[in-house]
């Protein structure tokens, strides 16, 4: 079974409070999509730049370019959608703006379409990435996937049910038209929104009410990522005092009454996360939810974490 | 004192929390850095050690957090929080914020009963009073200065809200404001009128173009829609702008201390590093940055390297394990110190102070009591 049958949408949104590890999940997927000459596009729409800072590229333009490639000819390119050049670009594809579109920018109309005609920004974004999901070159589609490093759970409803708020305060016209063609796209098979989490208790109550919320929303979820999952160690419970003693003079290094103690309250509190962890992780199963685990890498993430990450995602079982 | 550039110290909460000059401590930084939980604790302790009456003004806390505070319903109204240590003569009160609510409140202070009834029944202003980017910033803000304009309080600890990008909270009264009454708006309304003044008269011709496609992409229908609510809103207009302003004031008062919170990671360290920049251009008054869920060693004197070359060596088992948890903290307390040690670089000017991560979630007064600045 390849990943492409694994992960079978074509538009993945990954989403997670703040501080999982979305961006790093986001680009993992994207390379493991990428695996065996495909090319996917992994966009970001919150302008923080954080798919540059991850491959360590400079800040990503309102374009498509290669940020990274799989080995066997596969590619990812990033895009970082700006509201403004989505704006223009969207109007100058339907009306041959020409001049307006200078006096549009002029009179601060795109500040103004963006900050007040609420959700219009949130559909510019999620239009440009629909664009780019079904773009077709000579017949082909042009991405095989692409991979959304979308807004934190706390805003991921708001965020891709903007469109059908649109289409409600926008009773007729193209703006309705364009809502309606997205709202669609995001409750189609063709979508799927995966959720990171961390096995903590803020970050798994914020999964399980976006999970609640996509639902009803009726926008499909995918799965339950768990990022930084620690290695499963003391499985028979912690060492006693002497025993570490023992371990410490074995090896030649320092076994003074502190170093064994503080040795000690380390296990001690491994022990504590663990339960607190194993706790939150029945909770997630109870969502029912196809879910991955990604390990704790306490040296932070590099380009070999990232691909080691894309080899778990590519694997996971449905 | 608020920052001075000149040399990297250590943070005194304490001080800044027994100050009685300080009125409002705001605690800002990336989402998922644990600023609410950090609010929470500065106000307990400001309550409990320094004798201090306390609000603090949370926006979306943890359920299990908002019961310790005792925060079950969103009516924003401050409750004392029940369990709190009194001796020293202080008092925490906690409330969360309705924006909705809030947003309400505003326009009936604003204008008469009939016309808020309009207002309300836009659909203009039901979208932007819960959807709008940026509303809740604003309304954290309002209820921040009414909170200040009561003079009930030593002591408001404002957690902010968890922005999409640093920039949203301090840019957001303005750009509300800049809309609320913006010459775009008043162009695209009253094109007519335009037309007459001689200022615009260069540019009429290409906003005649302009206005037609306005018309054409977003339709007659929300175009009317958005007029009922300019209109109604039009009274309120100078109101708003007025507010905003004061309350940006207040923030760069003396009074005030900025609080940057960020975890150890390169993310919420380089939101940080953006979050001091931006309020220096700003003038607010950045005390320092709290660098929250700092790991440590219990075992210092063991190296990662030796305690993996151990561990390797030993037969599987516990003692094997603590060895190998010991060497994994070690490579995290070396990774935490370089991402913080970047921050000193590029703001050596802005004083630290580390919280211990905890083993286990915060959520009731004895953990909050526990996340000690030091």
């Amino acid at each position: 079974m390849s990943a492409r049958d694994r992960w079978p949408a074509r538009l993945h949104v990954v989403t997670g409070k703040g501080g999982t590890g979305k961006t790093t999940v986001a680009a993992a997927l994207a390379l493991a999509l990428a695996a065996g000459g495909r090319r996917t596009l992994l966009v970001e729409v919150e302008g923080r730049q954080g798919i540059a800072q991850l491959f360590g590229t400079g800040p990503l333009p309102y374009a498509e370019r290669r940020v990274a490639g799989t080995g066997d000819r596969g590619e990812v390119r990033a895009l970082a959608v700006d509201p403004e050049e989505a704006l223009l670009e969207y109007l100058d594809m339907f009306y041959k703006l020409g001049m307006a579109g200078k006096a549009l920018k002029k009179f601060g109309a795109i500040d103004f379409a963006t900050t007040i005609a609420p959700g219009m920004r949130d559909v510019l974004l999620t239009g440009k990435v629909k664009e780019a999901t079904t773009r077709t070159e000579a017949g082909h589609r042009v991405y095989d996937a692409v991979i959304l490093d979308a807004p934190p759970t706390g805003r991921i409803g708001r965020f891709l049910n903007v469109t059908a708020e649109t289409a409600r305060l926008a009773k007729v016209g193209p703006i309705k038209t364009q809502s309606e063609g997205v709202a669609a796209f995001l409750r189609s098979p063709m979508t799927s929104v995966h959720v990171v989490t961390l096995l903590e208790e803020m970050p798994v109550q914020e999964t399980t009410d976006a999970i609640a919320e996509l639902t009803g929303l009726g926008i499909s979820v995918g799965r339950i990522v768990v990022n930084a999952v620690q290695p499963p160690l003391l499985a028979t419970g912690k060492p006693t005092q002497s025993e570490l003693r023992k371990a410490l003079v074995a090896a030649g290094l320092p076994a003074d009454r502190e170093t064994v103690a503080g040795l000690h309250t380390e296990a001690r509190d491994y022990l504590t996360r663990r339960e607190v962890e194993q706790g939150l992780r029945t909770e997630l199963a109870t969502l029912d939810r196809p879910t991955v685990e990604l390990p704790h890498l306490p040296g932070g993430v590099d380009r070999a974490a990232l691909d080691r990450f894309a080899a778990t995602l590519a694997a996971a079982l449905r | 004192m608020p920052v001075d550039q000149r040399a990297s110290s250590t943070l005194d909460v304490d001080a800044i929390l027994a100050d009685p000059d300080v009125r409002i401590v705001v605690c800002c930084g990336a989402g998922g850095v644990g600023k609410t939980t950090t609010a929470a604790a500065l106000g307990l302790r400001a309550a409990e050690r320094h004798g201090r009456r306390t609000v603090v003004l949370t926006i979306d806390p943890a359920r299990r957090l908002a019961q310790a505070l005792g925060l079950s319903e969103l009516d924003n109204t401050p409750r004392q929080v029940k369990g709190t240590n009194g001796d020293a003569g202080g008092e925490l009160h906690a409330m969360m914020l309705d924006m909705k609510r809030t947003f309400d409140e505003v326009v009936l202070e604003h204008t008469d009963p009939r016309r808020a009834e309009e207002i309300f029944a836009n659909p203009f202003y039901q979208a932007m009073s819960s959807t709008f980017a940026g509303t809740q910033e604003y309304m954290a803000m309002e209820k921040l200065g009414q909170l200040r304009a009561r003079d009930e309080w030593d002591l408001i600890v404002v957690d902010t809200p968890p922005s999409r990008s640093a920039l949203d909270f301090l840019d957001a009264p303005a750009r509300l404001g800049r809309f609320l009454d913006g010459r775009m708006l008043r162009l695209l309304l009253a094109p007519a009128r335009v037309g007459g003044r001689s200022v615009f008269t260069l540019v009429t011709a290409s906003f005649g173009v302009f206005s037609r496609v306005v018309q054409k992409v977003l339709g007659g229908q929300l175009i009317s829609d958005l007029s009922g609510f300019v209109a109604a809103l039009d009274s309120m207009f100078g109101g708003f702008r007025e507010r905003a302003e004061q309350t940006y004031r207040v923030l760069q008062a003396p009074e005030t201390a900025f609080l940057v919170v960020a975890a150890p990671e390169p993310d919420a360290i380089r939101e940080a590093g953006y979050f001091a920049g931006r309020l220096a251009a700003e003038h607010m008054p950045l005390h320092g940055l709290v660098l929250n869920r700092v790991h440590a060693m219990a075992a210092p004197a063991l190296s990662e390297e030796d305690s993996l070359a151990a561990a390797e060596g030993l037969a599987p088992g516990a003692a094997a394990d603590a060895l190998r948890i010991h060497a994994g903290l070690a490579r995290q307390v070396a990774r935490e110190g370089a991402v913080a040690a970047r921050f000193t670089e590029e703001h050596p000017g802005v004083p630290v102070v580390p919280i211990a991560a905890q083993p286990a979630d915060v959520h009731d007064i004895d953990g909050l009591r526990r996340l000690v600045p030091r």
